[in-house]
């Protein structure tokens, strides 16, 4: 029994390994495309589920919008241009995506407001910064951030998980720089003041 | 500068966006008032906090190796389904039960030493002498293993990547000696942990891609009977970029 199974991987990786072959679409190091695309996008699975689950809020929605992502991603991988930022091109296949689910257009990026959504957040309140630090947990945080309008969770979670430059992160949003800093600024501030607002509703 | 322009220009520091001579500025600045330093502390921390709550949710390992094969197969032809295929997906599927559990028990020691593969990073990070040869030129680290491990290997071409060499070290792991060899990116060390695959007795079994371990990001795969481990706190795609220069290196 263990001998068929073997010849059977034998085949099988035979088999991959022609299909790979097949495309005929060879870069200057000849290199098969297809295996460049893997190279560079298996990689980014953990990472790109993360952001995936933090805009869904669900499982199998990120699992999908994941999924689909990569399906684009390597059908339009000839327009990607060899040399310029894999990561940014592919959280801005998975964003836009997402923008044009279901449960994305409830989350309406296109008509987002920075000043305005200062407004729907609570007012800053007493608890000193230091207080502030000490006192919010993991769990705290992740309510507080799930809570946060899409436009400002995305920006502090390219910034602050995925450690993304500004410039990136300005490509995948398709915004200028400056507007990056700006809003996450705001977006970073809203943060802190819904964590004040747990920790002050807690205690 | 002042509180209130170090303060105001402390987000894009930390976010390391702030221009050079604005950066020596505010260094400057924060060495000389301990408000400011406390500031800094606790926004790194913060800053840490938020990373650590927003790193909340990883694939289920059955996407995971969904994905992994989808992206490692070209777009296939359509399966036809006939009666040989049946019978050989049947007896497939009877291997697969008896194999799932040798494989289950691989994967508890693999994990293991992986995660004393981490601890061995730790540890260097910790030393007071994280080196024993300091030397950024590929030409003087290689030379050193010479005679101190049973075997050698290939370091890659760094010019035109953001990779720097840092050095190098013995290290060992299942009792088999092995080269460390410590990387830089942006300030993220990096070790590189090269084994012979066979002294380390099945010890990571035939684990192979990236993988995360304490907080570490790892990659390991085996190459000409070499074991290749690579970790660090650099993002994932720094970690698989150092690894693919490694992996044309040999």
């Amino acid at each position: 029994m263990v001998g068929g199974y073997s010849i059977f991987l034998r085949q099988n990786i035979f088999l991959n390994g022609w299909n790979k072959a097949m495309p005929g679409r060879f870069t200057l190091e000849g290199v098969p495309e297809q295996h460049n695309f893997e190279a560079l996008a298996l990689p980014l699975l953990d990472q790109l589920y993360n952001f995936a689950h933090w805009l869904t809020q669900d499982r199998s929605e990120a699992e999908d919008l994941v999924q689909e992502t990569y399906a684009k991603a390597l059908k339009g991988f000839d327009l990607f241009q060899q040399g310029t930022n894999f990561r940014a091109w592919v959280y801005k296949i998975l964003r836009n995506t997402f923008l044009t689910s279901r449960t994305g257009m409830r989350a309406a990026t296109d008509q987002f407001d920075d000043e305005k959504a200062d407004v729907i957040l609570p007012p800053v309140k007493e608890t000193p910064e230091s207080l502030l630090v000490e006192k919010a947990n993991r769990e705290l945080l992740q309510k507080a951030l799930a809570e946060l309008p899409v436009p400002f969770r995305e920006v502090v979670l390219l910034a602050d998980v995925e450690e993304m430059s500004y410039q990136e992160i300005a490509e995948t949003l398709g915004i200028p720089a400056g507007t990056v800093m700006s809003r996450l600024s705001r977006a970073r501030v809203a943060l802190r003041n819904l964590v004040r607002k747990k920790l002050e509703g807690a205690a | 500068m002042n509180c209130d322009q170090a303060r105001a220009e402390l987000e894009f520091y930390l976010d390391g966006e702030l221009a050079s001579d604005r950066t020596r500025e505010l260094e400057g600045h924060v060495r000389a008032c301990p408000e400011c330093a406390g500031e800094v502390l606790r926004s790194v921390q913060w800053k840490r906090q938020v990373k650590a709550a927003g790193a909340m949710y990883s694939p289920s390992a059955e996407f995971r190796e969904r994905m992994t094969r989808r992206l490692q197969k070209a777009p296939k032809k359509a399966w036809r389904w006939n009666w040989a295929l049946a019978g050989a997906c049947a007896l497939v599927l009877a291997v697969f039960g008896f194999s799932m559990v040798r494989r289950s028990q691989e994967r508890l020691v693999a994990e293991h030493t992986l995660s004393e593969v981490a601890d061995l990073h730790v540890a260097t990070l910790a030393s007071a002498s994280p080196v024993d040869v300091v030397s950024t030129d590929r030409h003087t680290v290689k030379p050193w293993f010479q005679g101190r491990i049973p075997f050698t290997f290939n370091l890659p071409e760094l010019a035109g990547s953001e990779f720097s060499l840092v050095g190098g070290r013995m290290a060992y792991l299942r009792q088999a000696p092995g080269a460390e060899l410590i990387f830089q990116i942006r300030k993220h060390q990096i070790s590189v942990f090269i084994f012979q695959e066979h002294a380390l007795d099945d010890g990571l079994g035939s684990l192979n891609g990236p993988s995360h371990q304490l907080t570490f990001n790892m990659n390991t795969w085996t190459q000409n009977g070499l074991r290749y481990v690579v970790v660090g706190d650099a993002s994932g795609s720094d970690i698989a970029s150092l690894s693919q220069l490694l992996k044309a290196a040999s």
